[in-house]
């Protein structure tokens, strides 16, 4: 008669669970995930119990088929127990081992219910490694796809917050720039300062690369770029904050930058508030208060 | 055959392509500019492109090459308007349009040519210098 491994498992998951939950709760408060100080023993033991209780329902309802449809409560609440995982910062391998860390309790229960009976020990285990292992490449598979979402969202992040259009006066932008220049950020920062440049009816926009920390031939055509784009909409460009190592580098790689250049964003300032014709007095008052 | 009405202005000629530009069109216009500069003696020329939302490699080499033809005919040209996307477009292509003088809208493209012809007439013409820092 052939063993059915499925129904092996289920019989043991059923009327071993006090033994099975133990060994798992216990296997999982040595592991390394409850040592990181992420997560609390409390926790630990309530998603155990429930994955538990819902691989149950699951191997009754579904058979062995991970991927069918009596998974899908288990799938959805190892998922959820993955996501939550990949924000708190759990390792891969921590994340891994809630599932897999079930099999030694399961495999001891199987061999404890079979006896002397081989057959249905192989059956029974092997129905239980194929569920739990394709169980845990799901987690890993949610766990993974978490973290790629975090690290997108902060990548768009940093891209918002790192190409600000500043509206220095009437007609004048400033453009801070921070960080290194990819074509990919150079066509952010070209789309946000020309849009800035129609809004603001701006005659001068300053773009500042004091926080560009190298600037070679990619990042100077990128600058170049910027500066010939906002030229075609009437506006006129300066470039300030070039820092004295860079400039070195600039000449010595024979980048040009053949655009107006200012040592800061200060003297840029004044020489746009000079074109625009402006000028910043002191106060007599002031002055003789202060010296 | 459209072709792009042609505005005169005191000494100033202004066109406003407010049409998809095809490059008859375009071939059209850098002609009836040219004579009429030619007849008029216009001293500028302000094109104002604020409605063309698309631009290709012949139109941009036909505003370097009106910019070119008017020079030789003592006519500054001043492109005024264009729109972010297009500014792009055209920078991507590697035109850059240098030696045209460029403004955000007509009323500063308007005043560009103005303080040239005023300069000019003053007899200054020869060292003109508009960043004197």
């Amino acid at each position: 008669m052939k063993t059915d491994g499925a129904e092996v498992l289920t019989r043991t998951l059923t009327e071993d669970e006090a033994a099975i939950l133990d060994a798992w709760n216990t296997s999982l408060r040595e592991g390394s995930s409850l040592q990181s100080g992420r997560i609390r023993e409390a926790e630990l033991k309530t998603q155990a119990k429930a994955v538990f209780g819902q691989l149950q329902d699951a191997l009754g309802a579904g058979g062995l088929d991970a991927d069918g449809t009596g998974f899908v409560p288990l799938r959805e609440s190892l998922a959820d127990i993955s996501r939550s995982r990949a924000i708190q910062g759990f390792t891969p391998t921590d994340t891994a081992n809630f599932v897999f860390s079930l099999k030694e309790p399961i495999f001891e229960a199987l061999k404890r219910a079979s006896g002397t009976d081989a057959t249905s020990l192989a059956a029974g285990i092997w129905a239980a490694g194929k569920v739990l292992d394709r169980l845990g490449l799901q987690t890993m598979e949610v766990f993974l796809a978490s973290r790629e979402e975090v690290i997108g969202r902060q990548g768009q992040e940093i891209a918002e917050l790192s190409t600000p259009v500043v509206r220095l006066w009437d007609g004048i932008l400033a453009l801070p720039l921070i960080g290194t220049l990819d074509s990919a950020r150079t066509g952010v920062v070209m789309e946000n300062l020309l849009q800035a440049i129609v809004d603001e009816e701006a005659e001068i926009a300053i773009i500042d690369i004091t926080g560009v920390p190298t600037v070679d031939t990619l990042v100077a055509q990128h600058l170049l770029k910027t500066v010939a784009a906002a030229r075609l909409m009437g506006a006129d460009c300066i470039v300030s904050g070039i820092r004295p190592q860079i400039a070195q580098t600039m000449v010595h790689l024979g980048v040009e930058l053949n655009v107006v250049s200012k040592a800061t964003l200060a003297d840029a300032f004044a020489v746009a508030l000079r074109r625009t014709g402006r000028k910043v007095v002191r106060q007599q008052a002031s002055t003789e208060g202060r010296g | 055959m459209d072709r792009i009405p042609i505005l005169k202005l005191g000494g100033v000629l202004i066109v406003t392509i407010q049409v998809d530009m095809h490059d008859r069109l375009a071939l059209a216009l850098e002609e009836d500019l040219t004579a009429m500069i030619a007849r008029t003696g216009a001293r500028g020329v302000l094109l104002e492109i604020s409605a063309l939302e698309i631009v290709d490699s012949f139109i941009g080499r036909m505003l370097v090459s009106i910019a070119a033809v008017s020079r030789v005919l003592d006519a500054e040209t001043v492109v005024a308007g264009m729109r972010p996307a297009v500014a792009i477009t055209l920078v991507e292509l590697g035109l850059e349009l240098t030696g045209i003088r460029t403004a955000l809208n007509v009323e500063r493209g308007m005043a560009l040519i103005q303080a040239r012809i005023s300069e000019e007439d003053d007899g200054h013409g020869s060292d003109r210098d508009r960043h004197e820092d």
